[in-house]
């Protein structure tokens, strides 16, 4: 199942990454020599074994619906590289 | 700790020690690099509210004493960097619970310690602000991710130091700098405030000198936290009571697959010996196996990496951290990311990103998951068996800085004999069991059932008092 340059550049859009043609070519490498060395498991039979997902006995934890205090709107905004009238600012995304 | 006497005893107050603990930053820190971010002012200040608070007759055994902590634990006002760029200017505005729990038991924290860019390591060279160098042999790595943690106990800046362990991140450190680390059981520890690297993995433990002073710590952040679902509500022992016991009728079990070709023969002699001086002492020793051993570095990686590229989705330069401008925003995404984050951190979402992607997440994803099952199916039936599973923490001493830098497949290698226990979610501790050829420090870890910190820390102590390893301290 070798990746190739085409499936990096799709990964990448996935994951939100600007790669350069370097990087490409490195990743093509390097990302099969992982999944190559991954090959190991795909000998296994598993087909009678169930996920794990987490090793913990827990499903859904609840807690009683009340308001407690939590970040003022200056403390969110405290981090945000632009802001402006208390909002995160971005650039325009709808024309 | 002896230094917690001392203090109890008046003989020295939390400023004067925090202060010879800052001094000794201030002489060796140049040499080490086990710090992001030092904050002087306000350990001076938690130390002088430790002195009012014992003046006031309180006598906790953490009250005043100087720790360090892993710069991906939030601290309130202190910055937090993960050290990435991506969070270079990140000021958190809470703290972790474990840091609210330590500064609730009255201790000092000294700064913040240098790691792998967000827990992605073995050396600690992946950091965006420089490597940590290992106090023993400052040409050699402290091992990682949480290296600066395991660094600064072993320089001695502060006396414990909180990490977090994925797949061996505060083991494999503490073996190569020779000193204790413990990773708790999964659940064990809040996790509120810990920043995310593969939430089924992720475990907050201590780092320290004694077995002892890594009791003390995992008594003060041990415990359910309503703020982390994924905290378990189950008792928490008291583990000072538990050390000096000793370790008759203790099952201890060598699992035969991890002595293995390729690791240093100093290292599986040392942890023989180690098993043979615990069974002198009483414990009985038997083989164990776990055969599904070959297949935990893979199943590690295609998991670890999956849940790292959901958690790092979130930094996408919007509302903290580096942004790099773009005329629109899916560029702008695309470009704080690929400059904000460094080679590891990519590569790794890459890989995670790969395996969760369509028409690849049943042949990667899900059959880890499942290869996930009988690993953790291995410990359960090793441990009908025995009380305690030894092995080495990790196959070599510490390595030369660049040695494996530029080989993912070499540097994860590193990681063989511990990312199994985070797989299965179970606890382990490793502590210093001698000294390789070339005088560097060799780790045997110990490996117990979920919960039974207790078990590991009553061991391992019994072991640490009967040898003079953790007196010898490296000199700077």
């Amino acid at each position: 199942m070798a990746l190739s340059e085409k499936d990096v550049d799709h990964v990448a859009r996935l994951a939100r990454l600007e790669i350069s043609p370097e990087e490409r070519a490195r990743y093509v490498k390097q990302l099969n020599a992982i999944l190559g060395h991954a090959e190991d498991i795909a000998g296994l039979d598993v087909s009678q074994v169930p996920p794990t997902a987490h090793i913990l006995p827990l499903h859904n934890v609840w807690r009683e619906d009340e308001v407690h205090p939590g970040l003022t709107r200056d403390e969110a905004l405290a981090n945000a590289p632009d802001k402006a009238k208390g909002c995160f600012r971005v650039p325009k995304i709808i024309e | 700790m002896d230094v917690a006497g001392r203090l109890r005893k008046k003989e020295l107050s939390s400023v004067e020690l925090t202060k010879a603990a800052l001094a000794r930053i201030d002489a060796a820190e140049p040499k080490v690099h086990a710090f992001v971010t030092v904050d002087p002012e306000g350990a001076l200040k938690a130390a002088a509210e430790a002195d009012a608070r014992r003046a006031k007759g309180e006598a906790g055994t953490l009250l005043g004493i100087p720790i360090a902590m892993k710069d991906n634990l939030s601290t309130k006002g202190l910055r937090t960097t993960c050290s990435s760029r991506m969070l270079e200017p990140y000021v958190p505005p809470f703290d972790a619970t474990v840091v609210s729990s330590l500064r609730a038991a009255g201790a000092v924290i000294l700064g913040k310690t240098n790691l792998d860019e967000f827990a992605m390591g073995s050396s600690t060279e992946n950091s965006a602000f420089g490597p940590t160098r290992n106090p023993w042999d400052t040409s050699r790595v402290p091992g990682g991710s949480s290296g600066g943690s395991a660094a600064s106990v072993a320089a001695g800046f502060g006396y414990g130091a909180l990490g977090s362990d994925t797949g061996g991140s505060i083991r494999q450190p503490a073996s190569l700098c020779g000193v204790v680390g413990l990773k708790p059981t999964y659940g064990r520890v809040s996790r509120y405030g810990l920043i995310a690297f593969a939430s089924s993995l992720d475990q907050v433990g201590p780092l320290a000198r004694t077995v002892a002073d890594a009791a003390a710590l995992s008594s003060a952040i041990d415990g359910h936290d309503p703020m982390d679902s994924t905290s378990v509500d189950a008792p928490v022992p008291d583990y000072a009571a538990l050390l000096g016991k000793g370790v008759r009728g203790l099952r201890v079990g060598l699992p035969k697959e991890y002595f293995v070709d390729g690791m240093d023969p100093k290292v599986a002699e040392a942890v023989r010996a180690a098993v043979a001086s615990l069974e002198a002492q009483g414990a009985s020793v038997r083989e164990v196996s776990l055969p599904h051993t070959p297949h935990c570095l893979s199943v590690y990686y295609l998991l670890a990496t999956a849940e790292a590229s959901s958690n790092l989705a979130r930094f996408d330069g919007v509302r903290y951290g580096f942004r790099a401008p773009a005329e629109s925003l899916v560029p702008q995404y695309m470009r704080t990311r690929a400059e904000g984050f460094g080679p590891e951190v990519k590569r790794r979402i890459m890989l995670g990103t790969y395996a969760l992607s369509s028409g690849y997440y049943d042949a990667y994803y899900k059959r880890a998951q499942q290869v996930r099952t009988l690993i953790v199916r291995d410990f359960e039936a090793a441990f009908r068996d025995v009380d305690v599973i030894a092995t080495p923490t990790s196959p070599t001493g510490a390595f030369r800085i660049g040695e494996k830098a530029d080989d993912p497949m070499t540097m994860y290698l590193s990681d063989i004999f511990t990312i199994s226990v985070n797989l299965a979610g179970v606890p382990a501790l490793s502590l210093p069991c001698g000294f390789d050829a070339a005088g560097l420090p060799i780790g045997l870890q110990l490996i117990g059932r979920a919960f039974e910190e207790g078990t590991l820390l009553s061991a391992a102590q019994a072991y640490e008092s009967a040898h003079d390893w953790k007196d010898r301290r490296p000199s700077l």
